[in-house]
């Protein structure tokens, strides 16, 4: 799960990492003269809160120097859509702003702690090329981006904190804040189970002192059981409506831009389903990984999803039985479909213990329900239909059968 | 022969008393797994599927001579569950469970490196591995499998019931196949079963399923040309799916940019090993290969 920046920086500062004192809001007057944050010389900085990078390229970040400009360009950016290379081509709707005084930036870093399943260790990652993008870094100056790696037996350890404190090559105030702030984003992302914490920039300020100007965290969504507070802030409407509709009811589910939509239990099996239907000449509409114990209730939520994308014209389920057996699973398959009046064309795939009772259920069903028992075949089957489907009328939701 | 596993494997369950611990227990018994108990701690003493259940490992470990156990406890005690195994001296360790949390898994595998070097970690998140005809250890179902010569590893869970299906089909049979997880950070990868098959002498070949992300098939098709002369088939998933959504790019920095289906199709044809891009022929590919290959 991302949080927004100001969440972010919330977190980050109870770790005593230096942020600015920011205001966040969701309406323009709530900028008002005496809620706003002290500047030196009255000038704002106000940002976007999506769950995206590049904002500033994106429009997303505006500069004003006034109390009356900052009211006037946060109206501009509430309620807009921002589009990002992030984002997607639909983008991200703006319903908060932060607003802090702006900075006056020495020079900018970049500091990150994430993941690295490679090492199986949470790597730092820093660089002196701060405020652009790291993977053009790393592609361009491979040398400038530092790494090291933290054991969790023992944690972060001082040697490492000034170790890369001299190689960014800071001095006087930055060189003594460095590693207490690495202290602070190295506590934060162990104490809040953290995938990845991103402080790009972070800013030497004329000053000399550290600022974190942005903060990107995302966290881990196994461990939200014990960060109850922070998923609770979980803001859905920087997310897919139907991925959230699809994680309510259990399901793992992706939407893509094709035709053919697929309902496949576990995650390579449905990676595999989704490339055999491209390599038969069609396109699929969406990941569904509806997990291992495939209940009626699942298949029908995974029905409705499928349903609420008016682009599919044909539907390939594929589930390998497995220890569940095929004829209960075609029954479940069976009733979801009366339950959600299915009627596109849905090929059915079953393999496992009584598969072949399974396909003799389906082709008794009466349902549009095609049994086939070669997965190649039924990737094939799905295509056909689905240009065919394509030639007719759009098909909405039909009536139970 | 095969690896990890066989007929002589004393087998326990952690989560034995549980819905998911009971049910495929009772599924390992039926496949004729040497089950010898399980662990539920505060129901020692008590009999389950005819089989004694225990208070702890240890316990369990001293009664029963157990040398491996499949865990089915909920995520929130599975680091807890996987270094109680190792200490009480089991060597392979099966978790089942999904949804751990990383930080857990990077913990449960520091401590792995440091004290128990030598335990076989097999997960979290995965379907287990299983000696066809001599020992289950997982969720797989049990029927599909033939004993014989092909070695499967795989990331993926149904996709690794694909390959299994496929080669039984083409008569090939599987020594031991080992379903490796998809978690991030997890125990046995590809390479560490690739060892153990290249030991094996009922191992005539291996079938590798991987996944797109990660590095792991990139580093597997390493060894593969360094070491490994056993032929090879390997299928990746995941070609057409999109680029994720990410909100940072730190992650990306880490793989140094790689972990696209082409880029490990690329890796492992460099390597020699037989590529195949659609799913639904590995097993027949495996039965050409080895109807042409010098054995």
């Amino acid at each position: 799960m991302n949080l927004h920046e100001y969440q972010a920086k919330a977190l980050l500062s109870g770790f005593n990492v230096p942020v600015a004192t920011g205001l966040t809001i969701t309406h323009p007057a709530q900028a008002a003269d005496d809620q706003l944050p002290p500047t030196v010389e009255n000038k704002w900085v106000i940002k976007a809160q999506i769950h995206s990078g590049a904002r500033g390229k994106a429009g997303g970040v505006l500069v004003a120097h006034s109390p009356d400009e900052v009211r006037e360009k946060a109206a501009q950016l509430l309620g807009k859509t921002l589009v990002t290379h992030q984002t997607g081509p639909a983008g991200l709707p703006v319903h908060q702003l932060l607003i802090e005084p702006a900075s006056t930036i020495a020079r900018e870093l970049y500091l990150a702690l994430t993941i690295d399943r490679q090492a199986q260790r949470i790597a730092v990652i820093a660089s002196t090329h701060g405020g652009m993008d790291i993977e053009q870094v790393a592609a361009d100056h491979p040398n400038e981006v530092l790494r090291l790696h933290i054991n969790p037996t023992v944690g972060l350890m001082g040697y490492q904190a000034r170790r890369l404190g001299f190689a960014l090559g800071l001095t006087d105030a930055a060189l003594k804040q460095f590693p207490s702030v690495l202290r602070g984003v190295y506590d934060a992302f162990i104490r809040h189970d953290a995938d990845l914490i991103e402080i790009n920039p972070l800013a030497i300020l004329s000053s000399g002192d550290l600022l974190a100007v942005d903060a990107k965290i995302a966290l881990d969504g196994n461990a939200a059981y014990r960060q109850k507070a922070l998923f609770a802030a979980r803001d859905v409407t920087q997310e897919d409506p139907t991925e959230v509709a699809a994680q309510a009811s259990g399901l793992n589910y992706i939407s893509l831009s094709g035709e053919i939509a697929c309902m496949v239990n576990g995650a390579g099996l449905a990676m595999a389903t989704m490339d055999l239907i491209q390599s038969a000449g069609g396109s699929p509409a969406n990941f569904l990984d509806v997990g291992g114990g495939t209940s009626t209730e699942k298949v029908a939520a995974a029905f409705k999803l499928i349903l609420a994308n008016p682009r599919v014209t044909a539907i390939l389920v594929n589930i390998f039985g497995g220890i569940v057996r095929c004829d209960l699973i075609a029954n479940g398959i069976i009733a979801a479909a009366h339950e959600v009046g299915l009627t596109l064309p849905t090929v059915v795939r079953l393999e496992g213990t009584n598969a072949a009772e399974g396909r003799r259920l389906l082709a008794q069903s009466g349902l549009n329900l095609i049994a086939e028992n070669d997965l190649a075949a039924a990737a094939a089957r799905v295509v056909h239909l689905s240009h065919t489907s394509k030639t007719q009328p759009v098909q909405t939701k039909g009536v139970g059968a | 022969m095969s690896i990890l596993i066989n007929q002589q494997t004393r087998v326990i369950c952690q989560g034995f008393t549980g819905k998911q611990g009971t049910f495929h227990s009772e599924q390992a018994i039926a496949y004729g797994t040497h089950f010898v108990g399980g662990v539920t701690p505060g129901k020692g003493g008590q009999r389950h599927l005819d089989r004694p259940v225990f208070d702890t490992v240890h316990d369990a470990v001293r009664e029963t001579h157990a040398t491996a156990s499949m865990i089915y406890v909920p995520a929130a005690f599975a680091a807890d569950a996987i270094l109680e195994a190792a200490d009480a001296g089991i060597e392979v360790i099966a978790c089942i469970t999904e949804g751990i949390a990383v930080l857990d898994m990077l913990n449960v595998k520091a401590v792995l490196a440091a004290d128990y070097p030598e335990v076989r970690l097999i997960g979290p998140n995965c379907p287990g591995l299983i000696t066809p005809g001599e020992c289950k250890i997982g969720i797989m179902p049990g029927a599909i499998h033939l004993p014989g010569k092909i070695g499967i590893v795989s990331r993926s869970g149904t996709l690794t019931y694909e390959a299994v299906a496929q080669t039984t089909a083409a008569g090939l049979g599987q020594s031991t196949c080992v379903g490796i997880g998809g978690d991030p950070i997890h125990g046995m990868d590809f390479i560490d079963c690739l060892a153990l098959f290249a030991d094996d002498a009922q191992t005539q070949a291996v079938i590798m399923v991987g996944e797109i992300g990660g590095n792991a098939e990139e580093e597997a098709a390493h060894f593969i040309k360094e070491q490994f002369n056993k032929p090879v088939v390997a299928y990746i998933a995941g070609a057409t799916a999109p680029t994720g959504k990410r909100m940072g790019h730190a992650g990306a920095v880490i793989s140094g940019g790689r972990g696209s289906a082409e880029d490990k199709f690329r890796s492992l044809a460099a390597a020699g090993v037989h590529i195949v891009r659609d799913p639904t022929t590995m097993g027949r590919a495996m039965a050409e290969l080895l109807g042409t290959a010098r054995v």
